[in-house]
């Protein structure tokens, strides 16, 4: 597990050396510019889960799939909350992609959620081909400035690397004008309910078919204390190397550190036990009133059968 | 209710139901985004059966119910819905729908004729019940129900009497079975899993150890009540039937008897006896109150007893931890 709580980014900072040629470095200045003022992409889960299922159930021969994102947007970022696959044919020299069913789909999932709107399109796959210009040219036209998503299903780097990229002009004006796909940065936010889901399924992972059942309660809270001691565990033996030199000391983990400290409350032996008295009382109250709720009920039943 | 335990009747019942990421997924985010307070969000589950298991590879919402949205049509809806789907290789058989729930009250008039449709259609449908509150608790809240044959039977005969019930034997415990749920992924998912766990920061929120439970269980209790309330009343409604059944009986009887008395002094007279009057006429008997809501409002409370137990249990666990941690420090 981590020890800093920062945000884990995709870096896109190609590192600028003074050595290389100006042209050089006025492309990495442009991409600097790019990176920083192309919106910052919040991907949901649910999205991406889609997005496999969609890859899973392509058409014999196709090689990718593609489909409309959406979501919500603002200044500075773009959410994508949902998608949903659009049929499409891709040979050589052409590609066809079904625009009556887009819209279509477009208007049944409006009405569900009337917040979302097109926000850009996916592709399954690594690179960005010439058909995907001429998708995003459509999706231009359905919203400002779309984004277009790559995941890459093929795991080309042993990897799923899902990227987003927003498209610039590029070229001499008066001159053919090309188009640059520039990359943006990715962050994946979850509700919280979502995480929770989500963390819970990580454990399909572990088991050799793949399946996981949910489990009971008490089992779920000895998960839970595993976990928190887990990261106790891990926390400490840091320490132990930070102690003994192993380690540099890290001022800003220190604090982190001085502040768990001073979260645990400092409460007299005999508050703590009438606290924890009156709770355990009440807790054992509710369970014998549900327990004769439940034996009345029961009784009820045998007494109108009679 | 109870599981399923294998063959009945020769015809092969649901072992277990397995559901796809994308589902849970797209539930959570349905309620999340469309469902405020305790209102109900509702939804179509699509999949296949496959020999014992019921696969659920994917499902759409419906929209919400407004008063100004009448020309909405939800057959249409979901057949264009379903078409769309088609087109792009998703399984279009309907096995079933989901719904939210507000604290486990879900066991309703409404709930069961849904089920009992779907059901008819095809057989092995199930009722998906996702439970937010408790899955923001800490561990996700899922859980499968189809209707019991038994019920099948008597909601087809739409006979609710206490006589048709009696006959069948049914309880509150037998009227939903509640079906295992396994979550199943491909593959490419768990390179997705794994991939979103490396790139996503550690959750900083562990609601599952949180101690606080005051609110969740004065939530709890008052439904409680209230149910317990209901069902109070539709003994008294049973009670007042049976007391007046009895009281009719009786002045039955008295009826007859005097009939006999009145024929004999007659006959003793030689008059000839009064004419024999249709006795159920005169003393119709009285309506017999519908079962039905009891049972439901009985399995409803049963439904939040057994979520109080199981939330109390584990409070209970999280409280014994809190001392294990405080006697170390003090």
């Amino acid at each position: 597990c981590r020890s800093k709580p920062a945000t884990a980014r995709i870096p896109w900072r190609p590192a600028l050396s003074f050595s290389s040629s100006p042209f050089v470095i006025f492309l990495h200045f442009l991409y600097k510019i790019m990176a920083v003022h192309g919106p910052l992409v919040k991907i949901h889960p649910v999205v991406l889960a889609s997005i496999v299922d969609s890859y899973e159930r392509r058409n014999e021969g196709a090689s990718r799939v593609i489909g409309t994102l959406l979501g919500t947007a603002d200044k500075h970022s773009v959410e994508v909350t949902n998608c949903f696959s659009v049929p499409h044919n891709e040979s050589e020299d052409e590609v066809a992609v079904d625009m009556e069913f887009a819209k279509n789909m477009y208007e049944l999932h409006k009405k569900v959620s009337p917040s979302e709107v097109i926000i850009g399109w996916y592709a399954t796959g690594y690179d960005i081909t010439e058909h995907s210009v001429l998708i995003h040219e459509y999706y231009s036209r359905e919203a400002p400035n779309p984004i277009h998503m790559t995941v890459d299903t093929a795991l080309q780097s042993n990897k799923m690397n899902i990227r987003a990229y927003v498209s610039s002009q590029m070229g001499v004006p008066g001159k053919t004008v090309g188009v640059m796909f520039t990359p943006l940065t990715i962050k994946y936010i979850y509700y919280d309910t979502e995480r929770i889901g989500v963390d819970l399924l990580q454990r399909t992972r572990a088991s050799p078919s793949r399946t996981n059942g949910l489990t009971t309660d008490l089992a779920q809270v000895a998960s839970a204390a595993g976990r928190v001691q887990e990261m106790l565990s891990t926390m400490l033996s840091y320490i132990e190397d930070v102690l003994s030199g192993k380690v540099m000391a890290d001022n800003s983990v220190g604090r982190y550190l001085m502040d768990l400290v001073n979260k645990v409350p400092k409460i007299t032996a005999e508050d703590f036990e009438s606290m924890l008295n009156s709770n355990i009382n009440d807790l054992l109250m509710v369970t014998y009133l549900a327990n004769l709720t439940q034996a009345q009920i029961a009784l009820n039943e045998k007494l109108v059968v009679l | 209710g109870d599981r399923l335990n294998g063959f009945e009747n020769g015809k092969t019942q649901l072992l277990c139901l397995c559901v796809r990421l994308q589902v849970v997924l797209k539930i959570i985010k349905h309620y999340q985004e469309e469902g405020q307070g305790s209102e109900v969000v509702q939804g179509v589950l699509l999949g296949l059966v496959v020999e014992d298991r019921l696969e659920i590879t994917n499902c759409f919402p419906f929209p919400q119910h407004t008063e100004d949205d009448v020309d909405f049509d939800e057959v249409q809806y979901q057949m264009e819905m379903m078409r769309s789907l088609r087109h792009v290789n998703i399984d279009h058989l309907h096995v079933g729908w989901y719904q939210s729930t507000y604290y486990g009250s879900f066991v309703s008039r409404a709930l069961l004729d849904s089920q009992f449709s779907y059901q008819h259609a095809i057989e092995e449908s199930v009722v998906l019940i996702y439970d937010p509150i408790k899955t923001a608790q800490g561990s996700l809240c899922l859980k499968a129900y189809r209707l019991t044959p038994k019920l099948m039977e008597i909601c087809k005969e739409k006979d609710f009497s206490p006589e048709a019930l009696k006959k069948a034997c049914i309880g509150y415990e037998h009227m939903l079975e509640e079906v295992p749920i396994v979550i199943k992924n491909s593959h490419l998912i768990n390179v997705l899993l794994l991939d979103l766990q490396e790139k996503s920061t550690v959750a900083d929120k562990h609601e599952l150890l949180n101690l606080s439970s005051s609110n969740h269980l004065e939530k709890s209790l008052q439904l409680l009540m209230d149910r317990v309330d209901g069902m109070s009343q539709e003994i008294v409604k049973y009670n007042t039937y049976c007391r007046n059944l009895t009281k009719q009986q009786q002045q039955k009887q008295q009826y007859l008897q005097r009939r006999q008395q009145e024929n004999t002094q007659r006959q003793s007279r030689g008059e000839p006896p009064l004419p024999e009057e249709d006795i159920n006429k005169m003393f119709k008997p009285p309506q017999a109150p519908p079962r039905m809501d009891t049972l439901l409002i009985a399995g409803q409370v049963n439904n939040y007893c057994q979520n109080i137990k199981a939330f109390t249990s584990q409070n209970l666990g999280k409280l014994f931890m809190a001392e294990a941690l405080q006697g170390h420090s003090s």
